[in-house]
């Protein structure tokens, strides 16, 4: 922790878990990222598993966490997260295996490994950041896009009666999951909540139960063209409206957590 | 107590190619293999998941090739020898991550037997991925491909490979086909170690001992970059320790190349029936010889070249409409000798179509 870092004495440490060169980070200002990056640091720091988290990204906006904690981090490609980690994981079964991507990797591309490492019951921790478009490549249509809601590929508006409701990935993922998995879905809007959430996903994989899933309702003033204000109405009042906060699987050894 | 060797001393056996390919991983050191079905290489993974209990290796299904692959790729990162086999539209697949095992220098071992093409093709036997595996991808082709043509040659170039891939650390291939790996065919089954071949161990990528950023740093690892002119450094040093490599990597296999007038050439499968009809045509007095590329990437350019250059005409032969040929070629860019081809997509050749073809030059 250097001096520098201390703006005044209410500024917090930064977790230990943070790499603290690659400070400030590459993330736009107002971005979502960072507040689940410091529930997820402060976790891995309070569990102190630091020499055995392996972190996996996707292409999208995840990648630019590739030097952010100071854990092993495999930057994969778009959609490919789940296959890369699950496949450490299942050669090296001490490794906790800790997987972050958006919706468009987690909902679209890389669908069909999320659904079946849920079946396989893979004990990795995947989180998916929620911020209804994607991020990097320009604020196109995602699968949980707002109904109505304008984005680069659908300039009118979302239409649902072509393009569907938006993506319910935590139900899904509870609904197709066995004994063993948790699925919950958090908002940067509620720091304590998100942290626990994070915490309970990680004890599931540590306890070698089940596959762990976080979505996490995020923010993107750059794509959304909102203000602050705009942006956490945004979150906290329309995305909540479709996507409901809250754990939906938990097993049963995590509800005293 | 040191684990029971799964072969001990030298064992005559009857197998299909497949089964050659898993005995071979499983005496090279192989812990995991992640697959996804794919006819005609399904018995590889048949084979491994029947054989592995005692030896205490793993085996994943996967959901698809594309996770086949990139799984593969996170295994052998966790330290392990890993590796997949696959086929076909799953190998169109699994370019994906093949693609980053190169950008990332991860020693994968991919075995690919060859099935028809394009498309579904058929299930039997062809050799058109000879360009997908050697050059597939969005990048320059950093990988060791080994074709081979029976399965001694199977069992002994998979132990290679696993060594070849932990030592270079680019991803390594082993090629047959449908016919190779269905076949039954007599080989000699024997423990790498017990021969005197050194196996070189796997050691982890990430994962390593101690606290990162305590006891060393974390280990970051990219494929992507910022700028041009970060991958452009990045694709000159691995181009240029390719080429280093390549000199001690490159194999091939020739015979009366000096004396040839017709030098024929084939790989794989179409190797035995180039050597046959090479055999059956000196017998009449016919001055044939042949050039076998063993690697197929990278491919012995020198030798190649000297071998053609002595030559009055070449013929190309191969399951394919030329893409090994297009690789001759190339090679050969600026030789004055004529290249012809035996081109047969998705077809067997046999000794007589190769000899009817000579003699059809002999006639001109």
């Amino acid at each position: 922790m250097s001096a520098k870092m201390k703006i005044g004495k209410k500024v917090p440490p930064m977790p230990e878990s943070w790499y603290e060169p690659s400070k400030p980070h590459l993330f736009c200002p107002g971005c979502g990222y960072g507040i689940m990056f410091k529930a997820l640091g402060q976790v891995v720091d309070e569990l102190n598993i630091r020499d055995r988290v392996v972190y996996g990204i996707d292409i999208g906006c995840s990648l630019l966490s590739y030097n952010f904690f100071n854990f092993d981090t495999i930057q994969t490609h778009h959609g490919r997260t789940t296959p890369v980690i699950y496949g450490v994981r299942r050669a090296d079964p001490s490794r906790i295996c800790i997987g972050v991507f958006g919706d468009g990797g987690g909902y679209a591309i890389g669908s069909q490994h999320l659904v079946n490492a849920c079946v396989r019951n893979e004990k990795v921790f995947c989180i998916l950041m929620n911020n209804t478009v994607y991020g990097m490549t320009g604020g196109q249509m995602a699968p949980t896009t707002m109904p109505d809601q304008i984005t680069a590929t659908t300039p009118y508006g979302k239409k649902v009666e072509e393009f569907g409701w938006p993506m319910q990935g935590p139900e899904t993922i509870a609904a197709i999951g066995g004994d063993g998995v948790y699925a919950a879905r958090a908002i940067v809007s509620n720091f304590r909540q998100l942290k626990k959430m994070i915490e309970k996903g990680i004890r599931n994989i540590m306890d070698n139960r089940g596959f762990s899933f976080l979505e996490v309702l995020s923010l993107c003033p750059t794509n959304w063209r909102t203000n602050a204000k705009e942006t956490w109405d945004y979150v906290n009042n329309v995305m909540t409206k479709y996507f409901k906060v809250g754990e939906i699987k938990v097993p049963e050894e995590l509800k005293e957590v | 107590m040191a684990k029971k060797k799964p072969v001990e001393g030298e064992k005559r056996a009857f197998l299909t190619g497949n089964e050659a390919v898993a005995w071979a991983a499983l005496v090279a050191g192989a812990e995991i293999m992640y697959g996804y079905p794919i006819t005609p290489q399904n018995q590889v993974m048949h084979t491994w998941a029947r054989i592995i209990p005692p030896f205490d290796r793993k085996f994943l299904q996967t959901e698809d090739e594309i996770s086949a692959g990139f799984a593969t790729c996170g295994g052998v990162l966790a330290g392990v020898k890993a590796f997949t086999a696959t086929a076909g539209p799953g190998n169109v697949l699994m370019q994906e991550p093949q693609s980053m095992a190169e950008a990332m220098r991860i020693p994968a071992v991919f075995i690919i037997q060859q099935r028809g093409g394009p498309s579904s093709g058929t299930v039997i036997y062809s050799q058109q991925e000879t360009t997908l595996t050697t050059y597939g991808g969005n990048g320059e082709g950093w990988r060791i491909v080994y074709s081979v043509g029976n399965h001694q040659e199977m069992y002994d170039y998979i132990i290679k490979a696993f060594n070849v891939a932990w030592k270079y650390r680019f991803p390594t291939y082993v090629m047959g086909d449908g016919y190779q790996a269905e076949l039954r065919e007599g080989l000699t089954m024997y423990d790498p170690e017990e021969r005197g071949i050194e196996m070189i161990e796997s050691e982890p990528i990430v994962g390593r001992p101690g606290v990162p950023g305590v006891d060393r740093p974390p280990a970051h690892l990219v494929n992507i970059y910022s700028l041009e002119e970060e991958l452009y450094e990045v694709c000159m040093k691995y181009q240029a320790e390719y080429d280093k490599i390549a000199k001690e990597v490159k194999e091939c296999e020739t015979f009366e190349t000096d004396t040839a007038e017709i030098l024929v050439i084939g790989h794989g499968a179409v190797f035995r029936s180039v050597k046959e009809a090479v055999f059956n045509m000196r017998d009449k007095g016919i001055n044939v010889g042949y050039f076998r590329p063993v690697t197929l990437k990278p491919l012995d350019v020198e030798k190649l070249r000297e071998c053609v250059e002595k030559a009055k005409v070449v013929l190309v032969a191969e399951s394919s409409l030329g893409q090994l040929y297009r690789q001759i070629r190339d090679a050969c860019y600026g030789l004055t000798t004529p290249i012809r081809g035996l081109f047969m997509p998705a077809m067997g050749i046999v000794s007589h179509d190769i000899e009817n073809e000579v003699q059809k030059i002999l006639n001109e």
